[in-house]
């Protein structure tokens, strides 16, 4: 825990510095120290202090108080603690009028500042949970809530930033894990939809009947069972979005109805008669490459084309492996702190092991993996060998060869490389390995348009 | 060759030599051996608070540390403080090779009570096994009972043991061997 609590100690006296920053380090805090306020304020922008002890005099330059709302305007949440030598009412009432949580006067007991430490830590800390299971309640995520440093992932945020406003359909792909859902709830309550209801649809898990009622919901008498009306997933988004998961499974019959309301925003209920108009924004999530499931027939081109008007593609796991130290402590943190188990952080051996992970899964299956070690670990600290089972359960990908020939294989290989790369030949044939001119004599002779 | 030197500041009872070296055998595979006393540096003195800032001693065994991997223990009659504490019972730099101790308020005279020779002894035996965990890495325990936790207050110093809790004990005997040796 008190790793994550970084500390500041602000003052002109270096033996003040010094001493106070050594005292607390021997609490295990990670301590920083400042001689001037201007100092400070550059230090608070590069890390986030949860406690800041600044010295109320300080001659030349910015004094406690000015340093105190400097740090404030760049890190609001930082608990400031002023430090005098002199008990001054009036003093003590500016700052604390000003956002010191604390006032005190030097030198003081240390019982005293131990225990005002650990009260502060203990609010910061029932704070943090707080927020965290608030979100998790309302699952209300928005785009600073997706971890990355990914540029693709960068650009893809920015685009559902662009858009989250806009009534038009967004088709989100990825791999099973990417983080789907969650960027369809960025879009969502990012937008001017956020006080209105996001649905959530998952259509593999249901069959074409129950889904169809599901959807569109059903009247009274509509089949057997149907005792009373109910509103389907589309009446209750009204207003909102529906998040139709899964969508390149959803059968022939259940496309063209999805094909109606995306045109009309009308439908019937299942043995209804009266249209029903409904304002809902459509996000759809699939795994399979719809494109290619339009070409061979297996899902509707008209649909494909209106579902694809906004198209995110989310990288796998392993594109963005610079996004796994990062993910990796936030969910160190998030489960630790929902589990109330006192696991600090990862080691740098253990984030090498998790580095050289391929993660099939994704990010899901990097979630669920810090949780399992979360629960066994030992020592405060995640070790190597708290991820010593994923290495043992690392076996080397095999591929799913069909019996087709070389050549389907070769076409298959160049038409997926140019959709990794969007279409960009340049990129492409140096994944495959070849020149571009050989791409392009292979694209000639496989009759591939990109 | 490391080691771990013990030097008085000022005057120090001959008999604590005795605790620390038995203490000092017992935790840490380090011969102990002893450097000349050093006088109380008089820029440690406040005149304000009576004290003595804690730094400026510290400062001073920093130039006495032969190597790297040796640590010096400074022990001392006077009152430590910093200028953010009223007092201190000692302090060490974390992963550091300097501690030092002050038995000035380990002593049942400072609290008005007559003196008694065994309590001395466990507090400053408890007191320097706590100072030198800190130049070993260890930071405070949250185990009451151990002797890494924080004493704010001789109360607290009283109800320690003088030893590591296993979770300190093991971190230690940790450190000894992956530095072979300190």
């Amino acid at each position: 825990m008190k790793k994550n609590f970084p500390i500041l100690v602000v003052d002109d006296e270096d033996v003040m510095c010094e001493s106070m920053g050594a005292w607390l380090r021997e609490d295990g805090y990670r301590v920083d120290t400042a001689p001037n306020g201007q100092t400070a304020v550059e230090l608070a922008k590069a890390t986030d202090y949860a406690i800041c002890f600044i010295d109320l005099k300080m001659p030349g330059g910015m004094d406690g108080i000015e340093t105190m709302m400097e740090i404030h305007q760049v890190r609001p949440d930082a608990s400031v603690i002023i430090i005098t030598a002199y008990a001054a009412v009036d003093t003590a009432l500016q700052a604390m009028k000003e956002g010191a949580q604390e006032y005190i006067v030097k030198p003081c007991n240390p019982q005293e500042i131990s225990m005002l430490v650990s009260r502060i830590l203990k609010l910061k800390k029932l704070q943090s949970e707080n927020a965290i299971l608030r979100k998790k309640l309302t699952r209300q995520y928005r785009h600073h809530d997706i971890i990355t440093k990914n540029p693709r992932m960068e650009e893809i945020l920015a685009l559902t930033h662009e858009v989250a406003s806009l009534r038009s359909t967004v088709l989100i792909r990825g791999e099973s894990g990417t983080g789907k859902e969650l960027v369809a709830r960025a879009v969502h309550f990012s937008g001017n939809r956020a006080e209105k209801p996001f649905i959530v649809v998952s259509c593999a898990a249901l069959t074409e009947t129950l889904l169809e009622s599901e959807l569109f919901g059903y009247e009274k008498g509509a089949f057997t069972g149907a005792n009373v009306q109910a509103k389907g997933k589309f009446e209750l988004a009204d207003g909102g979005t529906i998040f139709l998961d899964e969508i390149g499974d959803i059968s022939p019959k259940l496309q063209a109805d999805l094909l109606r309301v995306l045109q009309e925003r009308r439908f019937y209920r299942v043995g209804g008669t009266n249209e029903i108009e409904v304002d809902v924004r459509i996000i759809a999530a699939t795994n399979k490459n719809l494109s290619q499931e339009a070409q061979q027939g297996r899902f509707r081109e008209d649909l494909y084309y209106r579902l694809n008007v906004i198209e995110i593609h989310l990288p796998a796991l392993r594109e963005r492996r610079e996004d796994i130290p990062l993910l990796a402590e936030h969910f160190v943190n998030r489960i630790s702190s929902e589990l109330g188990r006192e696991v600090h952080g990862i080691t740098p051996a253990a984030l090498k092991v998790l580095m050289a992970h391929d993660w099939p899964g994704n990010v899901r299956e990097l979630e669920n993996v810090i949780e399992r070690a979360i629960v066994t670990c030992r020592n405060g600290m995640l070790d190597e060998q708290d991820f010593s089972w994923l290495q043992k359960n690392s076996v080397p990908q095999t591929w799913d060869i069909p019996d087709v020939p070389l050549g389907e294989l070769e076409r298959r290989a160049i038409v997926a490389a140019l959709e990794r790369k969007h279409g960009n030949v340049k990129e492409a044939s140096a994944a495959l390995g070849i020149d571009r001119s050989t791409l392009y004599d292979k694209l000639k002779r496989y009759e591939i348009s990109h | 060759m490391s080691a771990l030197y013990l030097v008085a500041i000022g005057d120090v009872p001959e008999a604590a030599w005795k605790w620390i070296s038995e203490a000092a055998a017992d935790w840490f595979p380090l011969p102990v051996e002893r450097l000349p006393r050093l006088p109380v540096p008089d820029a440690a003195y406040d005149a304000k608070r009576g004290q003595y800032q804690s730094v400026e001693i510290m400062r001073m065994l920093s130039q006495r540390v032969p190597n790297h991997d040796s640590r010096i223990l400074g022990v001392t009659n006077v009152d430590l403080a910093i200028p953010m504490l009223s007092f201190l019972f000692g302090q060490a730099q974390l992963n550091g090779p300097v501690a030092v101790v002050s038995l000035c308020r380990l002593q049942q005279e400072f609290y008005g009570l007559p003196a008694q020779e065994d309590v001395l002894r466990e507090r400053t035996v408890k007191e320097v096994l706590h100072e030198m965990g800190h130049t070993f890495g260890l930071v405070h325990c949250s185990d009451r009972k151990c002797a890494m936790s924080l004493a704010t207050h001789i109360e607290l110093v009283d109800a320690k043991s003088e030893e590591y809790c296993s979770r300190c004990g093991l971190q230690l005997a940790q450190r000894f061997t992956a530095d072979g040796g300190v």
